[in-house]
């Protein structure tokens, strides 16, 4: 073996001077930079951030684009079909249409008119089926409602039972379901954190007792224990804030309990309680910025179910009082013409979807973003 | 474990009583009594009905009498019917919401699990788009906004199903549907997720590299793995089921629990009211319980890890 001893002059010093593979090409990032960036790169979280903007500003704004106020009743011009000029193709049109059938053509052409009162010059109908191969005769009858009203003007998304407005009213709606959004976010913020934190920082029988009150809480189905406060407070918007406020937090207080139990124990809190900081400053400091991610995740995932809660309580009449504008009340009231006028329904129907199909998406994306290990 | 069972049985009894003395005093708080509309009676009338619904005693006579009725199944009389027990109005109804809530839950995994499988197996292909996009739609719209749908456009425009009421399957159809949309999104998204994970760990690998066909893999191996989780999302589903039951049965014209309670609460009918508070919270708490059994019996390192 001694004779493969490589000579010396082989090997030649490394020059070290300019050696580059040690140092940091890319500037570092911050955790929130990090994060910033994978959320700009997801394209459906984008797309659900847009959309919740442009809902944000129709709902400042659209009420303010037409004349028609919210409460502006006319039984004159109730139930109008939707007219915007050139989105005719949409079905926009103004135009109502129905199909008659009956047994022989004439009949069903007799029914078509009087479905629309009769106003022949307004109404076109259109044979479907003359009813010679042995089926029943149909008759597509074709009504131009603004034109038989003499109607000049144009409701964007018709009026509903009472001739109110429904561009006005819906874009009202959708006020109320994003200051739900906004208050859902605040309550898991401000109660659900603080109550978490505390529980898990204090630890012992402060804990303790605040674990169990929460137990009982978590025993009540949500729903039930608003349906309770709604009963009491009388329905109206103050009420359903307050039963969120009651209800919507506990989720958030034990996940933030929980990632603060896993926490406090950690070596960067003792050496800042060994530097003299106190308990507020630790948990503001410390604590909370590390959850914060998850804070951030668990709150946008609240708030569509806030905003359905809402929708849900207008809808069986436990909401918003009857002449106030709720999504939740406009799809009720939708449902009472379903049959004969569905566009009362669709429009804020459509709109709910919407925010929470943007919330949805936009939370899916901040949890990819900040929590890459949950990503899906 | 059957000391677990018990100690959760105790907690199940306490919690029961708070929720019962809670909504007993919320309820005494309500604006309104069965009184508030019958201004035409005279002062001995309304004493004689105040009597027969026990509501001359002090409230704390009344709550005890209450809670020895509860103890008893007996959860008072309605002031809507005349002399009927709400126990017996609740027994009447709840055929139907269980029916609905059943069928909806057990048609929703089913369907949610295949979809999320189907996610799965063609992971980031188109097929795994649709279904996701699919899943997100669902998770999203509200029930009684996609019920409304299907009522305009299955109902009224095509005709196929029954638009509302209940007298026989063909009415079942259309809630039961809208009822079982959120499931299916829910079951959907957790599934692929699970699968994927499955699918990525090492047994996998191995029985790749054994030559099993990939159907066989996801089957045998991946499914059996992924359905444990698939338990803990259970829980959280049956209780969004109950809540849908509320709207969906007055949309659909159900007679079922749900549209009796809606109705309780226009009418100020407390003793419905309470009534059905406490079955619902019941059926909370004792779905939570079974899929907390559940899931330690099916997953024996649960059990390990409580000390058992």
């Amino acid at each position: 073996m001694d004779n493969h001893k490589p000579s010396k002059d082989l090997f030649v010093p490394v020059d070290t001077t300019n050696d580059e593979s040690d140092k940091i090409t890319r500037p570092s990032l911050s955790f929130w930079q990090d994060s910033f960036i994978r959320l700009r790169k997801n394209v459906g979280a984008m797309i659900g951030l847009f959309v919740l903007i442009i809902l944000t500003v129709m709902a400042i704004f659209g009420p303010y684009m037409n004349e028609y106020g919210e409460y502006d009743q006319d039984l004159s011009r109730s139930k109008m079909p939707p007219k915007v000029e050139g989105l005719g193709w949409l079905g926009m049109d103004g135009m109502l249409t129905d199909v008659q059938s009956a047994d022989t053509l004439e009949r069903a052409q007799e029914k078509a008119l009087m479905r629309f009162n009769n106003q022949d010059e307004f109404i076109e109908t259109e044979v479907l089926n003359d009813g010679s191969n042995g089926e029943k005769a149909e008759v597509q009858a074709t009504y131009d409602v603004y034109a038989a009203k003499g109607m000049e003007e144009n409701f964007w998304f018709g009026t509903d039972g009472l001739g109110r407005d429904q561009w006005t009213r819906t874009w009202i709606g959708t006020r109320v379901s994003l200051y739900i959004a906004f208050l859902a976010a605040a309550i898991d913020m401000l109660i659900g954190v603080t109550y978490g934190g505390i529980s898990a920082y204090y630890g012992g029988r402060v804990d303790n007792y605040m674990q169990r009150f929460i137990e009982i809480l978590v025993g009540i189905p949500n729903l039930v224990l608003v349906i309770l406060m709604i009963l009491i407070l009388e329905p109206g918007i103050l009420s359903i804030t307050i039963a969120l406020a009651i209800a919507g937090w506990i989720s958030m207080a034990r996940i933030v309990r929980g990632q603060i139990l896993k926490l406090k124990n950690q070596e960067f809190v003792l050496a800042s309680r060994t530097l003299g900081a106190k308990d507020n400053r630790i948990l503001q400091k410390h604590l909370i910025p590390n959850v914060l991610g998850l804070i951030i995740i668990n709150t946008m995932f609240s708030i569509p179910s806030a905003i359905f809660f809402e929708a849900f309580l207008s809808f069986i009449g436990l909401g918003l009082p009857t002449p106030m504008a709720s999504l939740g009340t406009l799809i009720n009231a939708g449902f009472q013409s379903l049959q004969i006028y569905p566009h009362i329904l669709l429009f804020p129907a459509i709109i709910i979807s919407l925010i929470m199909i943007a919330f949805n998406v936009l939370a899916d994306g901040l949890r990819d973003a900040f929590d890459p290990k949950m990503r899906e | 474990m059957t000391r677990y069972i018990f100690q959760r049985l105790i907690y199940m009894v306490i919690t029961m009583f708070l929720i019962a003395t809670l909504t007993f005093f919320l309820m005494k708080f309500l604006p309104g009594t069965p009184l508030s509309a019958a201004d035409k009676l005279s002062e001995e009338q309304q004493a004689v009905v105040l009597e027969k619904y026990g509501l001359d005693d002090p409230v704390p006579v009344q709550y005890f009498n209450y809670m020895v009725g509860l103890a008893q199944g007996d959860l008072g009389i309605s002031f809507q019917f005349d002399n009927r027990e709400v126990t017996n109005i609740i027994m009447e109804r709840i055929g139907p919401s269980m029916q609905l809530g059943i069928q909806a839950m057990v048609i929703g995994t089913i369907i949610g699990m295949l979809l999320g499988l189907v996610s799965a197996i063609y992971h980031n292909g188109p097929l795994d788009y649709t279904s996701t996009f699919l899943a997100v739609l669902g998770q999203s719209i509200p029930s009684f906004v996609f019920a409304g749908l299907l009522q305009y456009y299955i109902g009224v425009k095509f005709g196929w199903f029954p638009v509302a009421l209940w007298e026989g399957w063909e009415y079942t159809v259309l809630p039961t549907v809208s009822l079982a949309i959120f499931p299916i999104a829910i079951a959907a998204r957790f599934m692929r997720t699970e699968m994927l994970e499955v699918m990525g760990s090492d047994y996998i690998v191995t029985a790749r590299a054994k030559g099993v066909n990939k159907f066989g893999v996801v089957f045998k191996h991946g499914l059996r793995n992924a359905l444990i989780p698939l338990i803990t999302v259970l829980g959280p589903l049956a209780v969004g089921l109950m809540t849908g039951t509320l709207v969906i049965e007055n949309i659909f014209a159900v007679p079922g629990i749900g549209e009796q309670f809606v109705k309780a609460i226009n009418m100020n009918d407390y003793p419905i009211i309470m009534g059905t508070t406490l079955l619902l919270a019941f059926m909370f708490i004792f779905i939570i319980l079974i899929i907390d059994l559940l899931y330690g019996v099916i997953d024996p390192r649960i059990r390990l890890a409580e000390g058992e």
